[in-house]
This record gives structure tokens, C-alpha cells and sequence, in this order.
């Protein structure tokens, strides 16, 4: 026999398993996890300001909840973000929806009588239409999510500022005539039970006087409790959690972003889907609109300035990959909690406040470099 | 019931002044593997996309159980029982095997009665029990298809494809990136496809491993078919020789004393 022939005609053991995989432990099966960057991260960066301002009061009741309500804000636009980006896509335009969504809320309630309610079903609906248009553009023309969304980063900011001096000649409205929005807001029943105020201020008042949390002079609580927009935030991300990870659509989703073509192959409509996820970023880019609006009273054309990066940053410390098919919703709510842990920790310590975004950069640089090396370790992308 | 469960009868596929495939006459009898074979360039991926519904021929037949069909898009073939197991094999790494098993399919159950969701236990069990049966062991179905070989890879694709009502199975080059063994495996897989009654079409270049599975060869160079022989009226050596052009390839092998292909 010549050797060529030998090659060929190794004799195969019958062995029906690769006997090149190895067993993995639990260890190794928790690093696997999209959300185990962000879960130690935030541990990392508890500690870290558990010692730098441990006794600073960051970590008492008032304390905790301004940092957490720093976090909620982020975490409802990182749900949308995180979803988005495990169906392979990224939306830029997230932080020029937030300004013109503002104003789809605030001019037709004080420039043309709408009823707030109606006012803010527009602002939703209207956000998840372009939300729709951005999905439609992409999936017709082909082009990359970067230039799609770019170019409407710019048109959405444009529009804000144009569309408000046209029809107010201002670009921060919070009144017109009688008309006051925070009055209107707060007049409206439902949209002032969904969007204004604190939730738990009862539980709160309780255990301040019960002696647990710190009390003002009349015995109610420093902390007036959790704020609607973390009320949100926890339940957008369990939302988002449960379709990921258990629904159909979940599959699509991770299936699109995984690998466009064999998506395809097998028949899911990975254009719809991602169309659904632009709109369903939007929807949470309205809902940050809104609550933002009921809070300050007033929407500006200027809201929501780098939104978008800080939403991807979330989602990218949460462990999504940058080009689509895996990642977590809870991993991008960590992700907002340590951007606010550190926006407001950085005010409770010594440090300089310009070291902050210094500090997100290393942490972004340090989560995608994580996260490449875990997806080729533990996950075992070959790509 | 026709005896052939597809035919492609004379037909022909033009790209421009490009002719693909110049009257191809092909039929798969049921329960047969049926072995495509020809050279790169012979046409053999135009002839898999006719028959999977991807192209319309230009010219000839498309017989599905003796009744011309044409489908508008893979879809159509697909829901006939026609699945096409291309070799990107349409599976996402990232994906567990149980996800990806059902991806596209998956599994349903409600809720609490109401909301539906994807049921992961029944996905799980039930990829890893079709598996079994394929002569696939998968330790753990929740493992990412990342972590698996090309020829479990291939394996999976197989099986799902089979799950899911296949009676026609085309599989394109299956065999084509796999080491000794792996390939064997897929091999193997034919033959139990085979003996649950599909009809497989296989195409490849590879004569030693078409030739131990298949029950007829048809040989395409050019884009023409050069005939289609029963295992029993051919031998792997001629089989060889037609796929290559006979002549040249004797001319071609001077020089190199006592090595087979």
C-alpha cells in the first residue's frame, strides 16, 4: 500500500460522540452566561465604592435611590438597546428619539388642546413608527444599522429643534398661556399613576419609622420612594428577559441576529423581526421621553444627548455581542446599574467628576474584550 | 404512485449566456440515495437549487410523485417534504443544539393557560431523543452548537431535517469539510435516512464515499448529465473516470504510480 492510500483509509472507530469535547463545570458554564460580565462588574464596582465612600452616604436609602433612579433611566433605553443589538442591529438614533419624542408629547397638549393621554399614546405610537421606518429602510435598502440609524440620529435631533421653533419659536416648552404641562400632567389620573412620582413611599415611610431608614423632622422618610422610572425599568426588563429567553420570538431573535442567512433557511421573517426591535427600542426611547418630560415639567429639543452610546455601553457591559446573536436584558439592567453607581458614586468620593467618563470608556473597552474572549472560550463561537 | 418521487425531466438552466445546466434528466426513485456526482463546475449546485425550489427551471420538467410541480420558493418544496441541507447547514453557533434544532418550529405550551411560550423542555428532550435515534449522542442539548465538530454540525442539520417530515433529503456535499471519521458518521446517517424510508439525494465528489451508500449514480459534467447507472452495472473506478472525463484523467494520473482518488 502506498502511503497516500493509508491516509485515506485510517480505520474509524465507531464512536458516535467527539471525544474532543470536554465536560465544562459549573464554573465554566456561569462564564458562559451573557450577564456574568455585567454581575461582576457590578460587584467590582460595589466594592469599589463600597470602600472609596462606603460611609459617605451612597449606600443609605436616599443614596441608593438616586443612583438607582440614574440607573432606571439608562436601564429602560438598554432593554430596547440589548434586544436590538442581540438581533444584530444597533439603533444610533436613540437619544434624538428621546428629544422628539418629548415634543410629540409636549406640543400637541399645549399648542393644540390635545388631552394628555392622547397626547402621550401619539408619542409611543409615533416613536414606534419611526422606529418601524428606520426597520423598513434597512430591511429594503440593505444598508448597514449604522448609516440608517446615523442618518436619522441627525434627522430626528433636526426635526426636534426645527419642528419646535416652528410651531412654539421655542425649544424648551414647559407652558403656553394658562396651559402648564406639569399641571396637566398631574391633572390626568392615569398618565400621573404611570409616569409621575414614587412608588413604595408608604413601605418607605414605615421603615423610617420603624428606625431602619433615615427620617425627616416630621418622621416620614428622606427616601421618598422608588421612583415610577425604576418601577419601569424593573418591569421593561423582566418583559424583555421573559421574551428572550422563553417565547418563539425569543429564538427568532437571538436566530437573527445569530446568523441572518440561516435564519432565513429555516423560515423565520428576520426582516419583521428586526423591524420589531427598532420599534420596540423607540417604544422604551418614548417611555424615557415621557417619564423625563413628567419630571422636569418641560421637553427640549436638546434631551436625550448621548443616549444612544450610553444605552450600547449598558448593553455592551451586559454582555451582547456587537455583531448580534447573543447577550441579555439582565445583563444590560447591571450594565445601568453600573453606570449609575459610578455617575453618582463619583460625586460621593474625593475623585474628580472628569474621571467619570474616563472610567465608562476602560469599562466599555473592558466588556468587549471580555466578551470576545468568553464567546471564543465558554461559548465556543467559532465564526 | 409514480415510482420515482422526483424527476427532473430534461431541463435545462440558463444565467445569462451562462448555461448551467443543458438538459438534465434526473429521477430519484422512492427510497433510494441517489448520488450526484460530478467535478466542480459540473452544475451540481444549480441542479440542487432547481430541485430545491430555489431556481425555476428555464426549460424541461419538474415531476414531484409524477405531477409537475413549480414552486414559487423553498418554502413550497419544503412543505412537499423536499428539505435541502445546504452547506452553510443554516445553524447559528451561538444557538444551543435544542434551539436550534426547533429553529423557526419551535415548540409551544402556554403559561398559566394563556401566555404561549417556547416549551424548552420538550425542545430539549425531543432533540436529544431524535438525535439518539440518528446514532447522535448529545450530552447536553442546551450546549451551544459552537462547541460541536463540523460532522455533529452536519449531523445535527441531517437529523433535523428529518424531524421535521422530511421524505426527500437533499443533502449538498455533507461529507465535503469532514475528517475520516466524521465523514463515516455522516455516512452512516445516510444509510438510517435511507432505511426509514427517504429518499436521498447526495451530492458530491467524493466516489469513495458515494459509492458504499448509493444505489444509483448519476454523473454530471458540464452541466450535462454523462448517464445514471445502478450501483450493480458500475464500478467505482469507472464511476471515477466518467466523473473526471475518462481520457484526461488517465493522462493525469501518469506520474503519480498507485494512487487511487
Amino acid at each position: 500500500m502506498n502511503p497516500i492510500t493509508q491516509a485515506t483509509a485510517e480505520p474509524a472507530e465507531m464512536s458516535d460522540r467527539d471525544e474532543r469535547i470536554r465536560e465544562v463545570g459549573w464554573f465554566r458554564r456561569l462564564l458562559a452566561r451573557p450577564e456574568f460580565g455585567a454581575l461582576a462588574g457590578t460587584v467590582l464596582v460595589f466594592a469599589i465604592f463600597g470602600v472609596a465612600a462606603g460611609g459617605s452616604g451612597m449606600f443609605n436609602s436616599e443614596g441608593v435611590v438616586n443612583w438607582l433612579t440614574v440607573a432606571g433611566y439608562l436601564g429602560i433605553l438598554a432593554v430596547g438597546a440589548a434586544m436590538l443589538m442581540i438581533a444584530g442591529e444597533f439603533d444610533l438614533s436613540v437619544g434624538s428619539m428621546i428629544g422628539f419624542a418629548g415634543m410629540m408629547l409636549a406640543i400637541p397638549v399645549l399648542y393644540w388642546g390635545w388631552p394628555i393621554s392622547v397626547a402621550v399614546a401619539f408619542c409611543l405610537v409615533g416613536a414606534m413608527a419611526l422606529g418601524w421606518v428606520n426597520g423598513y429602510l434597512l430591511a429594503r435598502t440593505g444598508l448597514p444599522s449604522f448609516i440608517v440609524t446615523l442618518a436619522f440620529f441627525f434627522i430626528l435631533r433636526g426635526l426636534s429643534l426645527a419642528l419646535s421653533i416652528l410651531f412654539t419659536g421655542k425649544t424648551i416648552i414647559s407652558a403656553n398661556g394658562d396651559l402648564v404641562l406639569r399641571a396637566l400632567i398631574a391633572e390626568d389620573p392615569l398618565i400621573s399613576t404611570l409616569f409621575v412620582g414614587h412608588c413604595f413611599t408608604g413601605v418607605y415611610d414605615a421603615l423610617a419609622r420603624a428606625g431602619f431608614i433615615a427620617a425627616n423632622q416630621t418622621g416620614a422618610a428622606l427616601a421618598i420612594g422608588i421612583p415610577k422610572a425604576v418601577v419601569w425599568w424593573i418591569a421593561l426588563t423582566a418583559i424583555g428577559a421573559f421574551m428572550l429567553g422563553r417565547t418563539q420570538l425569543g429564538n427568532w431573535i437571538l436566530a437573527s441576529g445569530g446568523d441572518a442567512n440561516a435564519a432565513k433557511n429555516v423560515g423565520i421573517p428576520v426582516a419583521r423581526v428586526k423591524t420589531g426591535m427598532f420599534m420596540v427600542t423607540a417604544f422604551c426611547a418614548a417611555i424615557f421621553a415621557v417619564l423625563q418630560v413628567a419630571d422636569a415639567g418641560s421637553a427640549s429639543a436638546d434631551r436625550g444627548l448621548q443616549k444612544e452610546f450610553e444605552a450600547i455601553i449598558a448593553a455592551v457591559i451586559g454582555g451582547c455581542l456587537l455583531t448580534g446573536g447573543f447577550g441579555s436584558v439582565i445583563g444590560a439592567a447591571f450594565g445601568a446599574v453600573i453606570f449609575g453607581m459610578v455617575q453618582i458614586g463619583i460625586g460621593y468620593t474625593s475623585i474628580d467628576n472628569s474621571w467619570y467618563r474616563v472610567f465608562l470608556g476602560l469599562m466599555l473597552l473592558i466588556a468587549v474584550i471580555f466578551n470576545n474572549y468568553i464567546r471564543q472560550r465558554y461559548a465556543g463561537g467559532r465564526h | 404512485m409514480s415510482d420515482h418521487i422526483l424527476q427532473l425531466e430534461n431541463v435545462s438552466k440558463f444565467f445569462g449566456p451562462v448555461i448551467a445546466l443543458n438538459g438534465v434528466t434526473l429521477r430519484l426513485q422512492r427510497g433510494e440515495v441517489h448520488c450526484l456526482l460530478g467535478d466542480n463546475g459540473a452544475g451540481k449546485s444549480t441542479l440542487i437549487k432547481t430541485l430545491a425550489g430555489v431556481h425555476v427551471p428555464d426549460a424541461g420538467q419538474y415531476l414531484y410523485d409524477g405531477k409537475p410541480v413549480q414552486f414559487a420558493s423553498p418554502r413550497a418544496a419544503l412543505d412537499l417534504g423536499i428539505a435541502t441541507v445546504y452547506q452553510d447547514l443554516a445553524l447559528v453557533s451561538l444557538m444551543s443544539v435544542a434551539r436550534n434544532f426547533f429553529m423557526g418550529r419551535e415548540p409551544k405550551r402556554r403559561l398559566f393557560g394563556v401566555v404561549p411560550v417556547m416549551d424548552h423542555e420538550a425542545a430539549a428532550r425531543i432533540a436529544r431523543r431524535e438525535l439518539e435515534d440518528m446514532g447522535i449522542r448529545v450530552r447536553d442539548p442546551h450546549q451551544m452548537v459552537g462547541t460541536m465538530s463540523g460532522g455533529e454540525r452536519q449531523c445535527l442539520a441531517i437529523a433535523r431535517a428529518i424531524h421535521f417530515g422530511a421524505n426527500v433529503l437533499i443533502l449538498d456535499e455533507p461529507t465535503a469539510a469532514l475528517g475520516v471519521r466524521q465523514s463515516v458518521n455522516v455516512l452512516r446517517l445516510i444509510v438510517r435516512a435511507k432505511e426509514r424510508g427517504i429518499s436521498v439525494i447526495f451530492i458530491t465528489h467524493n466516489v469513495n464515499h458515494a459509492y458504499p451508500v448509493g444505489d444509483t449514480f448519476t454523473l454530471l459534467n458540464r452541466g450535462r448529465s454523462i448517464g445514471t447507472y445502478a450501483k450493480s452495472e458500475v464500478a467505482k473506478e469507472t464511476v471515477l473516470d466518467m466523473m473526471a472525463g475518462g481520457t484526461e484523467m488517465a493522462s493525469m494520473m501518469q506520474g503519480l504510480a498507485g494512487v487511487t482518488i
